[in-house]
């Protein structure tokens, strides 16, 4: 690039010249004192009187070396601690295998709906030698990747079929339908979490208790359902009528075509939408902290609320988990970019 | 076709039987777990005193005045911190949609980060964030930062320029800390920055993708008319942009009211944890659950009918 278009883009007029200014400055002021506390005088080891000694002019990462165990797998027993992190290794490797592997077409949607099945006799164990341990001690990041897998692999066989039902030639189903999904997406998720929290036990008939986690997964699963229903919908408007024509000129019956013509282009089309959703509860799963289960947000809490001498360093183990989050956002959303859907 | 019709007649009349034998089911066997609990049912409780105090609140309410005032300063604080978050969010997510198209590759890449960041990082953790600094990083009320003339902050909240009981008053450092003015509560403040920030994100990338959405063309034939690029973007992209982006915005900002609802996550008293401490206090979660989704049913349809009208105003229109 020429010197003169270097010049035009930084100082084109005055308000772009002012603005370079002022970002130099303000890089020159604070990205050294950011250095220095981040790297220079931070300190490294699990050490809490080194860390006290730093008075907070440097990081103290060694925070994160303390409580790695616990953000992560939170209450889980450390004896079993390979389960959950096999079951994480599995979720985030389906993921890893669609987003950079060579996952493609038929196998995408298996492959991402399989490990968080395989998770949870993992997780539950009772059974091949492995004890028993309730779901009140799920936790941490397997807890998270699990609820977003098995969130989305509910939602959308759902999703799917709420969206042909408010296609379908039944007034009384469909105004059922768009019922649902309007009070779904009319709700924050934290009232559909109160409701599985508080009002599902009432619903149960006598001796049938079923724990908060699945409470809650069916509360996300009904939540997600609405959403991918309205994406799904869209993409079958989107579908061209000659697509139908052709089926049936081949003599496809309705449920065939639907089956071999229709949701195969419909769910490639809407693919990148999908992962969006899947990005937006992989966020939301943070939620269910407040009816108290511990994953990785609630696990944060619970590691260093406790603790007077590591909570001064929340803010280090916190980035720790904004980087776990962004890195699973990322994630995900490259597989919305990589269109595995394609043959 | 005869046929056809009277089974779907049938089929709608089994799907109607079904769902109401579900909902009767539900009802009896709630029913007689709310016996068997003790609880009562109906919204009598909302006559009754609150037994609970608010941390803050537009209304006076104290303990002894009845629920649904409670229930009342809660929406209150649900709406003084998603009206002017939304207004806030609007300005800085055009900003960052306009930095992301900028020319300049710094601002380009301070807002590009900027989006990323926020767009990617659970709304809650980022509440959790901004309580910690506001909380504990910030230093205690007698030694609060002055931010500039009559504006200090400290652990226990942002003191400002307000009217009080004595006219106009300037907060000054006292004994105990700040007097006078007004004061907004580091809950209030946290709930605030969080909720600007997170969604002035999305709308900033709502923005960038309808103005890249536009066809090419327009921003050709405006060059070619003699425009400079500057009034390229304001007259002829940005008004096309904003068009395209009317609905998704609205939709954006209305999920900012919904995300108000983590404010049970810090103790800031919105409508949904006015209405998790009462149903703890009264064992009515039904009643309580019910006020909290129809309030956000009635505020989605407003959010509709207001995204509506402004829709409807920004038609398109021609010059006669």
């Amino acid at each position: 690039m020429s010197l003169a278009a270097l010049r035009r883009r930084f100082f084109g007029d005055a308000l772009n010249g002012a603005l370079t200014l002022l970002l130099i400055a303000a890089a020159i002021l604070w990205l050294p004192p950011l250095f220095r506390w981040a790297v220079l005088n931070a300190r490294f080891a699990p050490d809490v009187a080194a860390c006290e000694a730093l008075n907070r002019s440097g990081a103290c990462w060694g925070v994160v070396a303390e409580k790695a165990r616990f953000i992560l797998l939170g209450r889980y027993p450390a004896a079993e601690s390979w389960r959950p992190a096999l079951a994480a290794a599995l979720i985030a490797g389906s993921w890893l295998g669609v987003a950079f592997g060579g996952l493609r077409g038929n196998r995408v949607l298996p492959a991402l709906a399989l490990p968080p099945l395989l998770a949870v006799p993992l997780l539950g164990g009772g059974m091949g030698g492995l004890p028993t341990v309730p779901t009140e001690l799920w936790g941490g990041l397997p807890l998270t990747l699990l609820l977003t897998a098995a969130g989305m692999a509910g939602a959308l066989p759902l999703g799917i079929a709420v969206a042909y039902g408010r296609r379908s030639s039944l007034p009384v189903l469909r105004a059922l339908l768009t019922g649902y999904v309007e009070l779904a997406r009319g709700i924050p998720l934290i009232a559909a979490l109160f409701v599985a929290s508080f009002l599902l036990p009432l619903f149960f008939p006598d001796g049938v208790a079923i724990d908060m986690l699945w409470r809650v997964l069916i509360a996300i699963v009904l939540f997600a359902a609405a959403y991918l229903s309205e994406i799904v919908r869209g993409g079958l408007q989107a579908l061209r009528q000659e697509q139908l024509d052709a089926a049936a000129a081949l003599g496809f019956g309705y449920w065939q075509a639907q089956r071999w013509i229709v949701l195969p282009q419909v769910l490639r089309a809407v693919a990148p939408s999908l992962a969006n959703s899947a990005i937006a509860l992989f966020k939301d799963t943070s939620l269910v902290t407040i009816v108290s289960l511990y994953e990785l947000t609630g696990s944060l809490g619970l590691a260093l609320s406790g603790d007077a001498q590591w909570r001064p360093f929340y803010l280090e183990a916190w980035l720790f988990l904004a980087a776990i989050y962004w890195l699973g956002c990322a994630l995900l959303a490259r597989i919305s970019s990589a269109t595995p859907l394609r043959p | 076709m005869q046929i056809r019709q009277s089974a779907n007649r049938a089929l709608q009349a089994l799907i109607v039987v079904a769902v109401v034998g579900l909902f009767a089911l539900l009802a009896v066997t709630t029913a007689e777990h709310l016996q068997q609990r003790g609880i009562r049912s109906g919204f009598d409780f909302l006559l009754e005193p609150a037994g609970f105090t608010l941390g803050e609140s537009l209304l006076p309410v104290d303990a002894g005045d009845s629920t649904w005032l409670a229930f009342t300063a809660g929406l209150f604080n649900t709406l003084r911190v998603a009206l002017p978050g939304a207004a806030l969010a609007l300005g800085i997510g055009t900003l960052a949609g306009f930095g992301r198209l900028a020319d300049n590759p710094l601002v380009r890449g301070l807002a590009g980060a900027y989006v990323n960041a926020f767009r990617n990082i659970p709304l809650l953790l980022q509440l959790l964030a901004w309580y910690f600094i506001l909380t504990d990083l910030l230093p205690a009320a007698d030694a609060a930062l002055r931010l500039a003339p009559g504006v200090f902050v400290s652990k226990s909240g942002l003191a400002l320029p307000w009217w009080g009981d004595g006219g106009f008053e300037i907060p000054e450092p006292g004994g105990f800390g700040i007097d006078g003015g007004a004061r907004l509560t580091p809950e209030y403040l946290a709930m605030l920055i969080g909720l600007v920030l997170y969604s002035a994100a999305y709308i900033a990338e709502t923005l960038r993708a309808a103005v890249l959405a536009l066809p090419p063309g327009q921003r050709l034939a405006a060059l070619a008319l003699g425009m400079t690029p500057r009034q390229v973007f304001r007259l002829v992209l940005l008004p096309q942009a904003w068009r395209a982006a009317l609905p998704p915005v609205t939709s954006q900002l209305l999920n900012l009211f919904k995300n108000a609802s983590l404010a049970v996550a810090i103790g800031y008293p919105d409508l949904v944890s006015v209405a998790g401490t009462s149903l703890n206090q009264t064992g009515r979660a039904i009643e309580c659950l019910v006020i909290v989704i129809v309030v956000y049913l009635l505020l989605s349809l407003v959010a509709a009918a207001v995204s509506h009208a402004f829709e409807r105003r920004s038609q398109w229109e021609r010059p006669t």
